[in-house]
């Protein structure tokens, strides 16, 4: 592995609190987004989309003035639907036109493209397309959707379900010797992703190179580029995709897009570059689409707090369509196969559907499906603890796996790599004063209670080809590859197929290029986003890129780094054994050539090479695969002390613990970052953000006065501890961590508020924690007792 | 979300400012509501009409009972104690609680109360006080007691033509005391319920509002009683406010017996 320690003496390596690199154009204003952009004679596109939840649509008349600027589904010839369908036996398949096609299945979906010279006008023109409906009734509750009398969205179905899928595993067996069996309803809200900036693209097409250049905030360029090209009939080697700066991801931006298959066309066909930038309004109205889920759980338990066995329906409302590329299918799956969480059991049997409903289709928000579950899990371990009479504390040490366990492999096969998850416990206890804050609970009486909840989960990150291609869904992670290239002034240029779109990775695969052969970080350019310049990558998700592009730079850097150490030792007159890459130099001894000089020998002073020379230069492009490709677990315990106000249902977060197990951390102010950032969503997710519909199917929030997100005010002191418990599948022991952060927050702060409530009698089981929600529960909790 | 064409007219007098909305313009001050409506194209005049820097309309002059502030007068104007608050600081405490600052930097008083969003803090605040609308119109200048002003959800007795040119706040008596609470879940966001009380002993005046209703602010009747303590607030609001869901009276309650506890100066 290179250099070993480089990064521990220089403080620019592995483990350095390095500032991020990015920042400095970022704060000042510099960084170059979509809506910065604009290319000569470019035209702006707006969408008439479908104000309707479901409709037919009988016809579509195009304004008399302006019209020609105007393209339905019935314009653009030989365009393909987006088709993401999983080889899971049962799956339904559908297509989802790139513009409405006879029917619209949820409000926003696109009916008409507009274009003009600026978005003003092209949303005037939009006004004027008529469009006639004849709506057809909704599907808005997904607990609904597969009832005999609901309407069907994709009308060669059955039923409204995109799959359904069991799994038990000695289910009968573990439960029937439960001393205690505690069920409940969980149900989590719609979200929208709601990153500072929307989605956004340019089209431009290229008739000298008849290649198609699509700039795109997306997270994945070589999965849209494989998608545009499919649905445009275009050879892959005719598209570009280009990722500029973009502003948050999160998911929301992990998709083949109508939006960019729309804009292609019409940029080949105009030949004029195609801008579209998605509002807010666009956004709310049309994108809500994560997150919500609902619970039918059983918990089994022995009188000790033993977790038996565990039991549950549950319902992914998936929305209209199924996204490419991660499909329809994802995030039920992932519900049957996370649930159980850090924790054992001896039985499991979970019934999922992912449903389908006139919704805007879902996408993997960060955590996917584990802040879901992570609310069910633990609310549920809760719920048996107060049964029992145990403090919440005890029945998770009961039942968490423990470090001399590890490697463990779960009820669900789910292979955790390291960690010590009770140590995370202890010190989670310890840093939120649990003993104090008993005793601030004792003899409360007032207005406001105070109330401590946990939450604990494990995060797969980069998980690779054995979990992804059962699913036999349009992409599955292989191999990662990067480039290491020494430039002719002795800069290091690295190249990735992944993006970085708030997670530092010029700054952290920088790091890890100094590890391996100790060059300044601030010579170290990181070239990503763009399909004409990296290698192939399915992208950033599923917090892979510390492990995979940090494994690949690492490979590819160390492989440079040899070649590096052969014209080194020729120009110092040693052996390339004997070369020590630090600090910017090669050294043998006292004796140091300068990477500088060396990469001048290379490109411009060849006459100096040694004979045996690897002719291949100072340009490596390596590939890099984990040791096992089923993930590493990273994992945390959010801990959170809670005021609750009894006359208003208000919800105050007092103090804040994550205690967090990153593996190695290649920076740990980035993973500060990550995990204080996942945790703002996190506390939105447990308090603010709904999107609500009515039973037409109509979202009830178009601005953010209306659709609550957490601001600076919402989040409390917290602190973030660390463990740092290396991964053995790693290059340098990281673990995957940027979905973390999402994950925990509604289970805790659920937790802690039920933990308040509970002497009152009152449960929450659905969140946003509303202050209605509150008073309800309290109303009910006071009612049962009368 | 861009606003349709308009067109847009700054700097002129009053004169000017009248002529222009007899003919139909729509005036905007801090546009910090008009903004997003037009962006949403929910607002579409053909002409806006700038009357932010209208002399007339920034003017502060103290009368024989109170203090008349110009409607184009800033929330954070009022906040920073730019102009005199006549009642001794109930002003620029509410007014530090509007949104957050960016909105109160250009948030005018008077283009709040003319929007009347029923959960906004000088519609009820202003009500509270008792304080008059100085309207001008195309028959000249009336004065409307700020109960009558709002008419209802966004909704004024603003007719054709008329402009909110000033609201004179009374200034209250030696004894007065005020409350005035409201909640928000979050900083910056529209009251869930919000409500005042001004006792004022020598003018006579017991005075319990209610806002963030859905609708105008509510002056209980029963507001003498509440004060004296001979009803509860609890029992005040789930009479005045027949139909509301158990929750929605509990948020209403809870505001109320706040800011009497508050006035109380407990």
């Amino acid at each position: 592995m290179g250099m070993g320690n480089e990064g521990k003496t220089s403080g620019k390596g592995v483990g350095a609190r390095l500032l991020r690199r990015e920042d400095d154009r970022y704060l000042r204003g510099r960084g170059r987004f979509i809506a910065d952009m604009r290319l000569p004679g470019m035209l702006e596109m707006a969408f008439v989309r479908s104000p309707l939840a479901h409709a037919r649509i009988r016809g579509v008349t195009k304004p008399a003035e302006g019209g020609a600027s105007v393209f339905t589904i019935d314009d653009l010839t030989g365009v393909k639907g987006i088709s993401a369908n999983s080889g899971l036996p049962g799956f339904r398949s559908s297509t989802q036109p790139v513009l409405a096609q006879g029917k619209v299945r949820h409000v926003g979906e696109p009916v008409a493209a507009c274009l003009a010279e600026n978005r003003a006008l092209a949303e005037d023109l939009a006004e004027l397309v008529e469009v006639d409906f004849e709506e057809l009734p909704a599907v808005h509750d997904m607990t609904r959707a597969r009832d005999a009398d609901a309407p069907l969205l994709h009308e060669h179905w059955d039923e409204n379900a995109f799959l359904e899928s069991t799994v038990d595993i000695g289910f009968e067996d573990a439960a029937r010797d439960a001393a205690v069996v505690i069920k409940r309803s969980f149900r989590t809200a719609r979200q929208c992703m709601a990153p500072l900036e929307g989605r956004g693209l340019v089209a431009v097409w290229d008739r000298h190179l008849e290649m198609l250049t699509i700039h795109s905030a997306t997270q994945m360029p070589h999965v849209v580029r494989t998608g545009i090209a499919d649905c445009l009939g275009l050879d892959q080697g005719q598209v570009r995709i280009v990722a500029p700066d973009v502003g948050g991801g999160f998911g929301y931006k992990g998709i083949l897009l109508a939006e960019e298959v729309v804009a292609g066309w019409l940029a080949m066909k105009l030949d004029r570059p195609i801008r579209w930038v998605e509002d807010r309004r666009e956004h709310l109205t049309g994108n809500a689409n994560c997150r919500e889920h609902s619970y039918e759980i059983t918990g089994y338990a022995g009188p000790d707090g033993e977790l038996l066995a565990v039991d549950c329906q549950a319902i992914v409302d998936s929305g209209a369509y199924s996204i490419y590329p991660f499909s329809a299918c994802l995030e039920a799956a992932q519900v049957a196969s996370i649930l159980p969480g850090p924790y054992r059991m001896r039985g499991f049997r979970c019934k999922t559907w992912a449903v389908t409903t006139n919704k805007p289709p879902i996408l993997p928000y960060r955590g996917v499906a584990r802040t879901g579950v992570c609310f069910a899990m633990e609310l549920l371990l809760d719920a048996i603890a107060r049964e029992l009479g145990l403090p919440a504390e005890d029945i998770r040490r009961r039942n968490l796996v423990t470090a001399d366990q590890m490697p463990f492999t779960n009820i669900t096969n789910k292979y955790f790599d390291s960690g010590d998850y009770p140590q995370a416990l202890e010190r989670a206890l310890e840093a939120i004063d649990i003993d104090g804050v008993r005793a601030r609970q004792k003899g409360q009486s007032g207005v406001k209670r105070i109330g401590v909840g946990f939450s604990l989960f494990c995060e797969q990150g980069a998980h690779g080809t054995s979990v992804y291609h059962g699913w036999g869904i349009p992409m599955v992670p292989g191999f990662e590859q990067a480039t290491a290239r020494l430039t002719p002034d002795g800069g290091l240029e690295l190249r990735v197929g992944v993006h970085s779109h708030g997670q530092g990775l010029e700054t952290t695969l920088a790091q890890i290029a100094h590890e391996e052969i100790g060059i300044d970080p601030a010579k170290v350019k990181l070239v990503h986003g763009d399909t004409a310049y990296t290698p192939y990558s399915t992208g950033t998700w599923g917090s892979r890129c510390a492990v995979m592009a940090g494994g690949a730079v690492g490979t590819a850097a160390a492989a440079l780094g040899d070649r590096i150490r052969r014209i080194a030792a020729h120009l110092l007159q040693a052996r390339p054994e004997e070369v020590i890459l630090t600090d910017g130099f090669a050294k043998v001894g006292s004796a140091a050539v300068s990477i500088e000089e060396v990469a001048r020998t290379w490109y411009q002073k060849p006459q100096l090479l040694p004979n045996d020379v690897d002719p291949r230069g100072l340009e490596a492009t390596e590939g890099y695969k984990t040791v096992r490709d089923t993930g590493t677990f990273s994992y945390a315990c959010h801990a959170v002390v809670v005021s609750v106000d009894l006359q208003l249902g208000h919800v105050e977060l007092l103090d804040y613990v994550i205690v967090e197990d990153a593996g190695t951390m290649i920076n740990p102010m980035i993973v500060d970052g990550q995990v204080q950032g996942g945790l703002a969503q996190g506390i939105g997710t447990a308090l603010f953000e709904e999107m609500q519909f009515d039973s037409s199917g109509q979202p009830l929030a178009s601005t953010l006065a209306d659709y609550h997100l957490p601001v600076a005010s919402d989040i409390p002191r917290t602190r973030i501890l660390h463990m740092e418990t290396p991964s053995p599948i790693s290059r340098f022991g990281q673990k995957g961590i940027g979905e973390s952060g999402a994950i925990g927050p509604p289970a805790a702060i659920a937790n802690a508020v039920n933990d308040a409530l509970a002497p009152l009698g009152a449960e929450v089981n659905q969140i946003p924690l509303t202050p209605e929600r509150v008073l309800r529960a309290l109303a009910m909790g006071k009612a049962a007792a009368e | 979300m861009k606003p349709a064409a308009f067109d847009y007219l700054a700097g002129a007098a009053l004169a000017d400012a009248k002529s222009a909305l007899a003919a139909g313009a729509k005036p905007m001050a801090g546009n910090q509501s008009l903004g997003p409506m037009l962006n949403l194209r929910l607002a579409r005049p053909g002409r806006l009409v700038d009357i932010a820097m209208l002399p007339e309309l920034r003017a502060v002059t103290e009368t024989a009972t109170g203090l008349r502030l110009g409607a184009a007068i800033t929330h954070a104007e009022i906040e920073d104690g730019e102009v005199p608050d006549p009642t001794g600081g109930w002003l620029r405490e509410a007014a530090a609680g509007i949104a957050y600052r960016a909105v109160r930097n250009r948030g005018t008083l008077g283009g709040s109360l003319a929007h009347a969003d029923p959960a906004a803090d000088w519609v009820i605040v202003m009500t509270g006080l008792e304080a008059m609308a100085i309207i001008d119109g195309p028959s000249g200048r009336r004065e409307v007691a700020m109960a009558d002003f709002i008419t209802g959800p966004f909704a004024t007795v603003l007719g054709d033509g008329d402009l909110l040119v000033a609201i004179e706040v009374p200034k209250p008596g030696v004894d007065a005391r005020w409350g005035y609470w409201k909640f928000c879940r979050q900083i910056g966001e529209f009251a869930k319920a919000s409500a005042t009380v001004l006792v004022d002993p020598a003018k006579n005046v017991n005075r319990c509002v209610l806002g963030a209703l859905g609708r105008q602010p509510l002056v209980l009747e029963e507001s003498q009683a509440v004060i004296e303590g001979r009803l509860s607030p609890r029992d005040a609001v789930t009479q005045a406010l027949p139909g509301r869901s158990p929750e929605a009276l509990a948020l209403h309650a809870t505001a109320l017996e706040r800011a009497l506890a508050q006035a109380n100066g407990e």
